[in-house]
């Protein structure tokens, strides 16, 4: 039976921190990566081109459907096999990148499709071009709604960075194991990452809520 | 009679603002518009009547180029619209045919379509300046004095959650008189209002038709409005013009059965 012992969460903590950092990057930078290539994997959906409609539809879908994990595996292991050799790094960030994207392509394509169809008339009525319609009217109006799932994707996405540990990258997840096979001790590291994770994804959320509730005030889309 | 004898633009001292030439218009198997002919001179203010689905909406974004046509060309002060010259024929119109053509025609809409995350003010900019390019300081001022004409220069500065539908829908005309359209569509304007502001918007009309040389066409419910503004009504029943005249000669003294019964219905629910 195993007791808690906090001389040893004193010592293995400035470790643990340490990897927080990493895994907030990763965080942060896939999240980065999701958020631009979703909006482009979006709207290559609304395009004329039929044919790149279909594409980009069923290779979201065909992300969505497969492990995150597979994902991160093929990048590392299998794309070296086409010459393609990426660090740990780099595959982390590419897979769960594009993974997130797909899934947040969906939320803005929501959002896109909560915009009432007379806003689109309007602009073609005042003669706006596509891209003004889309920046300065339709996703303005888009975020509000979409800014939800956006936010738990965020959520998602920090939730998902140990997957990370099974290439090496060297976040949360995978200092807490190195600890536990060096000293033969789970109880403590795997606590304390519960702890920072729910740490960091308690206020995460919260400020989302928060910034849902400022940006319908920004935009004046309060009665 | 095939697109491509249509001419090329229209030629000649009088001619229409606005013709529609053997229009038609079709959802999937049902014909909403059928071999459309309308001529709408320039300054003239023409009313559009009659029972849902006769097509009448159809006509208005037709000419706004938000539906496409299956059949005939639509000109606008001369030139075609729905189509353009090319090797001296009529071929469909492109994005950017379309674009440079729909400049002169402006349209208000039965639900407003304001912009929810902007002033009043910058509604009425946005085009101006996004389209036009005119400077942020000449947009303000042109759109401030349309706001002054709709009586609402001391709400320029809010935004459409915060104002009354008779509030926005004035907001919305002056939007569309900012680009300085030759045409002003007006479809259905006072039907998501409430009674007692219809008025306030009637008259903002009643104003552009004394005041301004503008070519408008309308469709209304609002008969007694519709009779006390036209040069010219037109009723429509399945897809075509029924009867057409001065407002006194159609609703004073209709000819056609169909036109008889619909004002007979409309005037018993008054």
């Amino acid at each position: 039976m195993f007791h808690w012992r906090w001389d040893f969460v004193w010592q293995i903590l400035p470790d643990l921190l340490r990897a927080t950092e990493n895994t907030l990057i990763a965080s942060v930078l896939g999240y980065a990566i999701a958020l631009v290539l979703g909006l482009v994997l979006a709207l290559a959906q609304r395009t004329p081109w039929q044919a790149l409609t279909w594409a980009v539809r069923e290779a979201v879908e065909f992300i969505r459907s497969t492990p995150l994990v597979l994902q991160i595996f093929f990048v590392f292991y299998v794309f070296p096999q086409f010459g393609v050799r990426l660090s740990p790094w780099t595959s982390g960030m590419i897979a769960i990148g594009l993974h997130y994207a797909s899934y947040l392509s969906e939320v803005y394509r929501a959002g896109l499709d909560g915009v009432p169809r007379g806003q689109w008339e309007a602009c073609r009525a005042l003669n706006l071009s596509t891209g003004r319609t889309y920046f300065r009217i339709i996703i303005p109006q888009a975020l509000p709604i979409a800014l939800p799932g956006m936010g738990n994707y965020l959520v998602g996405i920090f939730k998902d960075t140990p997957m990370l540990s099974v290439i090496g990258v060297a976040e949360l997840m995978h200092t807490a194991n190195a600890i536990g096979s060096e000293y033969y001790r789970y109880l403590e590291p795997y606590t304390l990452v519960g702890l920072i994770f729910l740490a960091i994804s308690l206020p995460t959320a919260a400020g989302m809520r928060w910034l849902e509730a400022a940006v319908r005030r920004a935009l004046g889309m309060t009665k | 009679m095939s697109v491509e004898s249509y001419p090329l633009e229209l030629t000649g001292s009088d001619i229409p603002m606005v013709r529609f030439a053997g229009v038609t218009k079709r959802y999937g198997p049902l014909t909403v518009l059928d071999s459309l002919d309308l001529d709408i001179a320039a300054n003239e203010m023409v009313s559009i009547i009659g029972p849902s689905g006769s097509g009448k909406t159809t006509v208005l974004r037709m000419l706004m180029t938000l539906e496409t046509i299956n059949d005939g060309v639509i000109y606008v002060d001369g030139q075609p619209l729905t189509h353009m010259p090319r090797n001296g024929k009529l071929v469909p119109a492109d994005e950017s045919h379309m674009r440079k053509q729909r400049m002169n025609v402006g349209m208000v809409f039965q639900h407003f379509n304001l912009f929810p995350h902007m002033t009043a003010l910058e509604n009425c900019m946005e085009a101006p300046v996004q389209v036009l390019g005119l400077p942020k300081a000449e947009a303000r001022e042109r759109s401030v004095e349309l706001l002054k004409l709709v009586g609402l220069e001391d709400k320029m500065n809010q935004h459409p959650a915060r104002l009354s539908g008779g509030q926005q829908q004035r907001v919305a005309i002056a939007r569309a008189l900012a680009m300085r359209p030759k045409v002003m569509l007006l479809d259905e304007v006072t039907s998501a209002l409430d009674p007692e502001v219809i008025g306030e918007v009637l008259n903002v009309i009643r104003y552009l038709n004394k005041e301004y040389k503008l070519t408008m066409l309308m469709v209304t419910h609002q008969m007694g409005f519709a009779k006390e503004i036209s040069d010219r009504v037109c009723f429509f029943f399945a897809g075509n013009i029924a009867e057409q005249g001065s407002p006194d000669q159609l609703f004073g003294d209709p000819q056609n059965e169909r036109t008889k019964q619909f004002l007979r219905a409309v005037l018993d629910a008054n």
